[in-house]
């Protein structure tokens, strides 16, 4: 089950995903970008867009996403590689000859025009005047319910409105393609998850094509349709968000996505796509093993802290269990928090919900129980 | 959505608290700049106002014929007064010839009526040869200008605490003896038309500095750090020398054996040398190389305010390069802009030491005629009446400005 979209390797020819690939709208080829000529910020890029998805480009500081986005946007010029909008190689093509609409992290709306004459800046390079563009703006700020503030100037704003009155401007101009550069990263924590689901709705009716980078993990989940994880100039990862949380292909990641234990194990014997694992500290395990990882190989095993539950009795089933002390604990509300030393180097996250709650104390010996197929198997 | 706005109206007793809560700061911030304020009130308001006053003052009539002015008031419709005046016209200037005081009394009135400094010098010394009048006789028969209605008027007109002569011949009119007011002579007028050639020279200079200015201050946005250090410093380090020492070298570069005319002969490219120095252009030239940096720095720091991003939408919205510098980062540069123009457009109304040196005759702006009639004529009250011209027309090219453009336009820092 590893992804076919861990690349650096480009589709083979022929193969479902260079056909995808060729359908594709966008297209990143072999592309490499480095500023100082000594690193390269993206590595090698292959990454394929499909006309009216929301992918979003999600990563830590440092991996390459942005630098990737604003390639696309015109911005910056690969150092290598080729950058395809249709069939078209775009990479030397200026930003005003793309028709891409970009959001700025800045928003970076123009101080000295209302919001209307923002909205209707880039009409007016398309030849759209006088009532045509009026009602074109008209429409664009209703779409992002301002409306009634076409007269203002930016710095009379909220940080949330002047957000809007940016996704207007570019939209006002139905264009092939929408980038967006953490366009929420300024707002605070509940406008931000509201905005979200107003740009996933929008994207949704207006059918358009959005590149979206975050470096926020539960806003890529929220919003898109496929989310490329980055680190170290590389795409890690392109999936569907349900697919990187319960199949991440490696293990940046499944620690990158949601909170994951990570533990090292020693592969001993793999039968029927199921492996036997050695812990750390001697003990044996058993996981998928999706990734094909070869006997007596280094790998970790992966559990999300939530998969969890408090063992009572014999095991039934496919079980994995682990035993050790409580060494923390949170309540939380919803869940109590365990840290769990069962062995090896860091102690285990388990989340157990309140329901199967029953009084914890520090020092504790819990059992902890996990199904075989909710643990996970991966290189490294 | 809906967003939260403070509401517009707050109560007047919060506003009240508010301001109660505030007091200790503003109190602290007061006393702080106390010292700051003491030395502008010393250095700026006072000087400031012993300009005006000066302006408008007028001594000189009133201390050395106290006596005659009152005569002169009981005789008030007579066009040249009788004797009893004329008696303490000898009285006064007999005691003014002893006390040295005459001479003043002849130069302010000589500003007004040629000649009237020997006129009253020769009657100081009548009034203190003879003892015994007729006065009104002797006066008049030694010069008969002290039969003369205008001599009379003048020095009633004297007899004033204040007086608009300097302010008006500043302006180029003067009072006529009906007291209305007229144009001088065409031959002496001359102050409107120094006003006229200092505007000149400050708007030229302030163009040149912007149109040479602005490319540099971008530059300077544009350069990597340690580019960009290097130009600013090379920029401040004329700042960082006399403005002496600065114009003197474009005394050496300018001359007719300097290094320009020098530099073109050897290339060539004229045969004769040029007149550089004392002329407008050798003035303008000078005066921009000095008001350079005054120009680019406010306009680089508002330069370094602007996002790259901003550039970048405006061409991912469709617009071509020079497009979007002209239609989005001009604008914004613009409080840079105008506050460089106007430090530079103001400093250079008052250069003094460059046209001085490097200027013809025609390049003298108000600020020498001041200092002419300062140092060599000691004219303090027409140096004054210049002075509060020049003030004058500064704030009001302010005022405009700030009319015209927008306080919020403006950003000197």
């Amino acid at each position: 089950m590893n992804a076919p979209h861990t690349l650096p390797a480009p589709p083979k020819p022929g193969s479902p995903e260079a056909i995808a690939d060729a359908t594709s709208f966008v297209r990143f080829e072999r592309v490499r970008k480095s500023y100082d000529g000594i690193h390269f910020v993206v590595e090698d890029l292959n990454l394929a867009v499909r006309k009216g998805e929301f992918l979003t480009m999600l990563g830590p500081s440092g991996s390459g996403k942005t630098t990737s986005l604003m390639m696309l946007g015109g911005f910056e010029e690969p150092t290598f590689g080729h950058i395809f909008l249709g069939d078209e190689p775009v990479e030397r093509l200026a930003p005003e000859k793309r028709n891409i609409g970009f959001v700025f992290q800045s928003y970076a709306l123009f101080p000295h025009m209302t919001v209307a004459e923002n909205v209707a800046f880039p009409l007016r390079y398309r030849g759209i005047k006088g009532t045509a563009a009026a009602d074109k703006v008209a429409k664009a700020l209703g779409m992002v319910h301002l409306g009634h503030l076409a007269a203002r100037k930016p710095c009379q704003m909220s940080g949330g409105q002047q957000q809007r009155v940016a996704l207007a401007r570019a939209l006002v101009f139905d264009p092939t393609l929408v980038l967006m550069d953490e366009p929420l990263g300024a707002l605070d924590k509940q406008l931000r998850e509201h905005m979200q689901v107003e740009i996933k709705q929008l994207q949704r009716m207006l059918g358009i094509t959005m590149v979206y980078v975050t470096h926020d993990q539960s806003e890529a989940l929220t919003m898109s349709d496929r989310i490329a994880v980055f680190n170290d100039g590389r795409v890690q990862q392109l999936a569907a968000p349900e697919m990187l949380y319960e199949q991440p292909a490696n293990s940046f990641v499944a620690g990158f996505i949601g909170e994951n234990n990570l533990m090292p194990a020693t592969v001993d014997a793999t039968e029927g796509g199921i492996a036997t694992l050695t812990m750390g500290d001697g003990s044996r395990l058993q996981a998928p093993n999706p990734a094909g990882v070869a006997v007596g190989a280094k790998a970790r095993l992966a559990i999300r802290p939530e998969r969890f539950f408090i063992q009572v009795g014999d095991a039934r089933g496919p079980l994995n269990i682990l035993r050790g002390p409580i060494t923390d604990m949170f309540y939380l509300g919803d869940h109590v928090r365990l840290s769990v030393a069962v062995g090896g180097d860091k102690p285990v996250v388990a989340r157990i919900p309140v329901s199967q709650r029953r009084p914890f104390a520090r020092g504790e010996t819990v059992t902890l129980g996990c199904a075989v197929t909710d643990c996970r198997l991966l290189e490294g | 959505m809906t967003l939260a706005l403070p509401h517009a109206g707050t109560a007047p007793s919060v506003k009240r608290a508010v301001r109660r809560a505030d007091r200790p700061a503003r109190r602290a911030a007061f006393l702080l700049s106390l010292p700051l304020l003491a030395f502008l009130a010393i250095a700026f308001v006072v000087p400031i106002a012993a300009l005006f006053t000066t302006a408008v003052d007028n001594p000189e009539t009133r201390s050395v014929l106290p006596d005659t002015l009152r005569a002169l008031a009981a005789e008030p419709s007579a066009a040249v007064p009788g004797e009893p005046v004329f008696a303490e016209l000898a009285h006064d200037l007999a005691r003014a010839g002893k006390a040295r005081t005459a001479a003043l009394l002849g130069k302010r009135l000589n500003y007004e009526i040629p000649g009237m400094r020997s006129i009253v010098m020769a009657g100081s010394r009548l009034a203190a040869a003879s003892s015994q009048g007729p006065w009104r006789q002797k006066f008049c028969d030694s010069d008969p200008a002290w039969g003369d209605p205008a001599l009379w008027a003048a020095i009633r007109r004297n007899g004033a605490r204040l007086t608009p002569y300097y302010m008006l011949t500043a302006v180029d009119l003067q009072q006529t003896p009906s007291g209305g007011l007229a144009p001088v002579a065409p031959e002496q007028r001359i102050f409107l038309d120094i006003l006229g050639r200092t505007l000149l020279v400050a708007a030229t200079v302030t163009l040149l500095t912007l149109f040479l200015g602005y490319p540099v201050a971008y530059a300077l946005t544009l350069a990597p750090p340690l580019l960009g250090a290097i130009m600013m410093l090379c920029i401040l380090l004329p700042l960082w020398t006399s403005l002496l020492v600065r114009t003197t070298a474009w005394v050496v570069l300018l001359q007719s054996n300097g290094i320009i005319n020098d530099l073109l002969i050897g290339m060539g490219l004229i045969s004769k040398r040029l007149q550089l120095i004392f002329t407008r252009f050798g003035t303008v030239a000078a005066m921009t190389h000095i008001q350079l940096p005054f120009t680019i720095l406010p306009i680089a720091s508002v330069m370094r305010t602007i996002p790259v991003a901003q550039l970048r939408a405006a061409r991912s919205l469709g617009a071509p390069p020079m497009s979007a510098f002209w239609r989005i980062y001009v604008p914004q540069t613009l409080p840079g802009v105008m506050a460089g123009c106007l430090i530079t457009f103001i400093l250079s109304l008052g250069y003094y030491i460059t046209p001085a040196l490097v200027g013809g005759p025609t390049d003298q702006m108000v600020s020498n005629f001041i200092s002419v009639y300062i140092n060599r004529d000691l004219n303090w009250g027409l140096a004054s009446a210049l002075g509060v011209v020049l003030l004058a027309v500064t704030l009001l090219i302010y005022g405009l400005f700030l009319r015209i453009v927008g306080a919020d336009k403006l950003r000197l820092g």
